[in-house]
């Protein structure tokens, strides 16, 4: 069991009352000082970000979807970086420059990453990225404004979020929260709605940033069931050595056999 | 298959062309020291020398490339402020530090013609460091999220140490006169089948998620490590114990093939990152599954 010195702290993002206003992704680039970039038109609904990167910590989803007869539904979703239980950025970065907080958040500490880039792919959400533009060479992600969090603030984005999407507490208590908001919305009939990475058993130990979608998690572009690459890493070790076993034997055998 | 405009779930490597020269490398240097301290066991100082020069300029080349492919190198360093069993990459800077320390060592004082007793010390553990170093990288891009790497966990360590040794082989057939290089022959000839038979049982296990290496790039790259790896070996098989010639070019041709192959496992895993339905669709299958046994 992690304990952690504080609360394990995290965001419950609920997509069902998301309007799309991109205040998060604006007050996360304003509060963190991150550089510009969706600038070019993707004619994908309202995204022009198009994904988490190392310069969009949080990333608003657009899903313009035609029902038969029922018109237009459209989907919007504030992604961010998991905050995950089992982080495998956090479990292949070979500096320790990834690291678990007090506030149990996943950290990237910009003075020790050498920009290895081991994290961008083991990510199963595809989160991190390296900042090549402006040249920078190292990988950046979402905080968890660790800053604010220090002084007692809120993160930006749940800060200026207008509609209460974003919400930021405790972990056990957003959970809490988000039952009863699944709960309600079921009676009220709405249809596919779900939460996603709230469950503590699935594939990365549950998420500290979780959300309530309205589809299934691939039409928002995220992975239906992500499992931390080192959950089998005792395994792949174990093939190493027997590998490695494999080279010796290969290697005597081949001095043998020619004295035959 | 529903995805998010077709974009991505998760990101490809942002590595560089030195991460899959630095597989060939790498394994070259660490198969390379055990093949030397096999041949002095067994008597054969020729091969073991050349081996262990061999070994040694693998094992120097390997660092720069990594260094390089850094977006910061000038924090190269931070790789070794810490011990990490989570990180493969953190283990293999490890191994490839104690490995390049032993084989450099044990190099120099082969030119140098002395301190014997410290040499043999710097022999075997190159050697002991030598298997690990080979196998390490194939683990390293199987714990990712890339489903071609992370699917392919069980044989690509194995894949990457039948490449290592067929490469050290090929490569002691390119210097050490042909009477005295039957050992490096047959590891190299014995080592292109296994890896041959290996890389067909791992696309055929992977099934859809294998696909990529019949693709693109990676397809491309997988053709030309058979023929390369295919004809050298058969070249030093046939020729390589008579004529110096035919066993430089067969070793030169192995090692060619060698390069391509770790060069296919690279960019095949771009292209499975790349394609969302390689992400999304066992994932969906599983769920799937997971729903069925529970309903
Ligand atoms: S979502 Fe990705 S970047 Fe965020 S903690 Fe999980 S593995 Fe790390």
């Amino acid at each position: 069991m992690t304990t952690y010195e504080q609360e394990r702290v995290g965001f419950f993002t609920d997509t069902s009352v998301c309007i799309g206003c991109k205040a998060c992704e604006v007050a996360c680039k304003e509060w963190n000082l991150i550089p510009q970039d969706g600038t070019t038109w993707t004619g994908e609904s309202y995204d022009n970000t198009s994904e988490l990167n190392a310069n969009t910590w949080r990333h608003v989803a657009f899903v313009e979807q035609e029902r038969n007869g029922d018109g237009l539904r459209w989907l919007m979703e504030s992604d961010v970086c998991k905050h995950c239980t089992h982080a495998a950025c956090l479990d292949v970065c070979p500096t320790g420059a990834l690291f678990r907080t007090e506030f149990g958040t996943v950290v990237v500490q910009q003075d020790i990453c050498n920009g290895c880039g081991y994290c961008v792919p083991a990510c199963p959400f595809g989160v991190l990225g390296k900042r090549e533009e402006p040249k920078d060479g190292r990988v950046w992600k979402c905080t968890l404004c660790y800053d604010r969090l220090k002084g007692g603030h809120e993160p930006a984005c749940a800060k200026a979020c207008p509609t209460n999407s974003i919400q930021f507490g405790p972990l056990d208590e957003l959970r809490v929260r988000a039952d009863a908001r699944l709960a309600k919305l079921e009676r009220d009939g709405v249809e596919g709605a779900r939460l996603y990475g709230r469950d503590p058993d699935d594939g990365v130990g549950g998420f500290g940033a979780f959300f309530l979608l309205l589809d299934e998690p691939e039409v928002y572009g995220l992975p239906p069931d992500p499992v931390v690459s080192t959950r089998h890493l005792p395994q792949m070790y174990r093939s190493l050595a027997a590998a490695a076993a494999g080279i010796v034997v290969g290697i005597a055998a081949a001095f043998v056999g020619g004295r035959s | 298959m529903s995805s998010y405009y077709g974009r991505p779930v998760i990101k490809e490597p942002v590595w560089t062309w030195q991460i899959p020269t630095y597989f060939f490398t790498g394994g070259l240097a660490g198969a390379s020291s055990v093949l030397s301290l096999g041949a002095k066991l067994a008597g054969n100082e020729r091969l073991s020398k050349s081996a262990l020069y061999v070994g040694a300029a693998a094992d120097a080349v390997s660092p720069m490339l990594l260094i390089a492919d850094l977006g910061r190198p000038e924090r190269f360093h931070h790789m070794l402020r810490v011990a990490k069993a989570t990180s493969p990459m953190n283990v293999g800077a490890w191994i490839l530090l104690v490995s390049g320390g032993a084989s450099s060592t044990a190099a120099a004082l082969e030119l140098l013609g002395r301190l014997k007793p410290v040499k043999l010390l710097a022999e075997t553990v190159a050697a002991l460091a030598g298997p690990p170093l080979a196998t390490y990288t194939g683990v390293l891009v199987a714990d990712t999220a890339i489903p071609v790497w992370h699917e392919g966990r069980h044989e690509l360590p194995w894949i990457f140490g039948a490449s290592a040794a067929a490469s050290a082989g090929a490569a002691a057939c390119m210097f050490v006169p042909p009477a005295e290089a039957g050992p490096a022959r047959r590891l190299a000839v014995g080592a292109v089948a296994a890896e041959g038979a290996l890389m067909q049982g791992m696309e055929l296990r992977l099934g859809t998620t294998g696909e990529v290496y019949r693709r693109g790039a990676a397809g491309k790259l997988a053709l030309a490590a058979k023929a390369l790896a295919g004809g050298g070996a058969a070249l030093l098989a046939t020729r390589g114990g008579k004529s110096r010639r035919s066993a430089a070019l067969g070793g030169a041709m192995v090692c060619a093939g060698e390069l391509c192959l770790r060069w296919s496992v690279f960019r095949a895993g771009f292209q499975s990152a790349r394609d969302p339905k390689y992400t999304i669709g066992p994932q969906r299958a599983r769920v799937e599954r997971a729903g069925r046994s529970a309903g």
